[in-house]
């Protein structure tokens, strides 16, 4: 249970101070193999593409679920991109990092994929 | 297993429900949705799934004390709030109170990208703690559906559905979840296969231009339920349904008779006028005085402090107010008083599910102890067959016997079928009274008679009917050789027995002035005689006197001739004397 206290980690702040700032909210429940799995992929995606302008607030809905009612949350995991605008939300575990990219808007949605 | 089935049947415990608190519902469900499990209702757009489902939580939260989660996919709270406002549902107090609980889940697939494996674990979150928030004993999921739209993974939403209904159970609260009328399924995405305890189906179908609104339990696992269609509808206190056609024969009747407002009719009627609770048909030819003789039974209902409940289809309120005026009835105060309801409407105007409906749901808000529909015909109007409108029909008026309400039904037929009802409802009606135009020496009369009256020894005779500016009167009619006489034949037929009664008297007063006349002349005879009597008698007696004397004078002569003769009798009288006095008396 190495990964526990990886997803138990509140805010991920990655900032290099002139960047434009990625705001994401990961909505996870407790710690449930798609939770942790989403998060660690979550890490290494921005680590790989916003190194340095990207933060990350995990909410764990089991403890506040009072939360889930504000992004609209239905299903879990979920990435909420609060920040650039627009509003974009990815659901699912984001082991398709291509898909991801193209949901964080890093990517353009290519043809042939 | 050798327990007969009575014992197995009395021990099995009674499935638990939650009452809707809809208005017919708890009935046709036999006291509500299965307690604790989740129920399907589902519909086509506009049924009414949103409102059943609504009203069930407003009604659980105010009436019956549980608390309610409202979880709309499809509306806002300020949406949802506004729409049933118009019901008399105050969401926003509901809320504040605590007893109602409105989550709104909005999912916009253009929003989402789906990368991986997810679960619904977040809408279970927000559903678990929407429930707990507030205690809540009833969820609603209105439409859960919805979320097929939002998410493409079908092989996850239905795992993840399957888990809700699972969880839901679990969780113990009784809940409604609505869902869209699928193509020859139920619902759209096949959900009754997860909800298999309770399944309601809404329809709305518009047969000639007319819709109603109908309701069926489809399934109800561990209970027995009314499986017909009923109509309900939807008005300002919300959703009514009407269990009308489960109604058996088995009402209570009563001896108890109500008047019929007009004497003549009460005496026709074994002297007592309609039972009450009875139904009775008046059927006659357009014009022949229907509708008036509903106004007298109301009227004499309404001087007895009765309410009444009179369903105008062809007249407005006013124009049977002024109408009936013409005839010296006033029921302008009664309706003022609020003794006298009219409902009047066009029969077209909605089908004959929904005109029953309306009348169920007035009769249960007014209680009038008498129910008038004039006329029963233009409910075939409103769309249906014959067998519709009789079935219609037969579930009124059982309804309306169950409660004790005398019916008046009339019923306008054609010359040639007088004796005919529109949709041959004379084995519904107990008191059949018939109004009908006798035309004869160019006049239109109207007659009465009483065509049948169940239970009661009535009379067959055909009365004369007028209408008057002091009501209804009932007269004899004459019967001639032709048939009835009415109107001036009667009149005429009045005029020659008038005329013969007086020439008849007349004789009679002859005859008596002739016997007097005998009389006095017998009398005059008797005197005479008597006088002519009374003159002989007295001559008589005189002469018998002057007879006496005479012969007084000669005995005392002879007397006084033996004195002077010196006769040697003691006594002076001789006894020749003596013997011939006895002869002399005799004559006398």
């Amino acid at each position: 249970m190495k990964r526990t206290a990886t997803v138990a980690v509140k805010k991920v702040t990655e900032l290099r101070s002139d960047a434009a700032v990625w705001e994401l909210r990961l909505y996870v429940a407790g710690q449930s193999p798609k939770s942790v799995a989403a998060f660690t992929n979550l890490k290494k995606l921005c680590d790989e593409h916003l190194a340095g302008k990207y933060k990350i607030e995990v909410i764990d809905l089991v403890q506040q679920p009072q939360l889930a009612a504000g992004d609209q949350i239905v299903a879990i995991p979920t990435l909420v991109r609060k920040l650039p605008e627009p509003l974009r939300k990815i659901v699912g575990d984001l082991r398709d990092t291509e898909r991801a990219l193209v949901g964080l808007n890093l990517r353009p949605v290519r043809s042939e994929a | 297993m050798t327990r007969p089935a009575g014992h197995l049947k009395a021990a099995r415990p009674k499935l638990a429900k939650a009452p809707s608190g809809i208005q017919g519902l708890d009935e046709i469900t036999g006291g509500g949705l299965p307690q604790g499990r989740p129920t399907l209702v589902c519909g086509a757009a506009g049924c009414g799934k949103t409102l059943l489902a609504m009203e069930f939580l407003v009604r659980g939260a105010t009436q019956h004390g549980e608390p309610g989660v409202f979880m709309a996919f499809e509306e806002t709270a300020e949406e949802l709030t506004q729409n049933v406002r118009s019901l008399g549902f105050d969401l926003d107090a509901l809320c504040r109170q605590k007893k109602l609980a409105v989550d709104f889940v909005r999912i916009e697939r253009s929003e989402i990208e789906e990368t991986g494996e997810y679960d619904l674990e977040g809408l279970f979150i927000r559903l678990d703690h929407a429930i707990d928030s507030i205690g809540a004993k009833r969820v609603v999921l209105d439409t859960v559906e919805a979320l097929f739209g939002g998410l493409s993974n079908t092989l996850i939403l239905r795992a993840e559905i399957r888990r809700l209904f699972r969880w839901l159970k679990d969780k113990g609260v009784t809940a409604i979840i609505t869902a869209e009328r699928g193509d020859g399924t139920l619902t759209r995405h096949g959900l009754e296969e997860y909800v298999t305890d309770c399944v309601i189906l809404l329809d709305h179908r518009v047969d000639d231009q007319v819709s109603t609104r109908r309701l069926r339990v489809v399934k109800y696992r561990g209970s027995s339920h009314g499986t017909n269609e009923y109509p309900f509808l939807i008005d300002e206190d919300g959703i009514s349904v009407l269990p009308i056609t489960s109604l058996g024969l088995n009402h209570a009747v009563t001896d108890e008779r109500v008047p019929t407002g007009v004497a003549r009719l009460d005496a026709m009627l074994d002297g007592q006028g309609y039972y009450r609770g009875s139904t009775v048909l008046v059927s006659g030819t357009s014009g022949s005085g229907k509708s008036s003789m509903a106004a007298h039974f109301v009227d004499t209902a309404s001087r007895r402090g009765e309410r009444s409940l009179y369903f105008a289809f062809e007249e407005s309120p006013g124009q049977i107010v002024r109408n009936m005026r013409s005839i010296g009835l006033d029921l302008e105060p009664w309706v003022k008083k609020g003794l006298l309801h009219f409902q009047a409407s066009r029969s077209s105007l909605y089908g004959l599910e929904m005109h029953l409906a309306v009348m169920h749901k007035l009769v249960k808000e007014i209680e009038p102890r008498l129910v008038i529909l004039d006329p029963i015909n233009n409910l075939s109007r409103a769309g249906g067959t014959a067998k519709d409108v009789l079935s219609t029909l037969t579930r009124l008026v059982d309804f309306l016997k169950v409660q004790g309400i005398t019916t008046m039904l009339t019923n306008v037929t054609t010359q040639d079928h007088v004796e005919e009802t529109d949709s041959d409802i004379s084995s519904l009606v107990d008191t059949w009274l018939l109004l009908r135009d006798l035309e004869l020496n160019g006049e239109r009369n109207r007659a009465m008679y009483v065509l049948k009256s169940r239970g009661m020894p009535h009379s067959n005779q055909i009365r004369e009917f007028l209408l008057t500016s002091r009501g209804i009167e009932l007269n004899d009619v004459y019967l001639g050789a032709e048939g009835v006489l009415t109107g001036s034949a009667r009149l005429a037929q009045e005029a020659r027995e008038k005329a013969a009664t007086l020439k008849r008297q007349q004789e009679v007063e002859a005859k008596q002035r002739e016997l007097e006349r005998r009389r006095e002349a017998l009398e005059a005879r008797i005197t005479a005689l008597r006088k002519e009597f009374e003159a002989e008698s007295q001559e008589l007696e005189r002469r018998i006197v002057e007879d006496k004397a005479r012969t007084d004078v000669a005995r005392m002569d002879k007397v006084r001739m033996g004195i002077s003769r010196k006769s040697e009798d003691g006594s002076g009288v001789p006894r020749a004397v003596a013997r011939s006095r006895r002869p002399q008396e005799h004559q006398a």
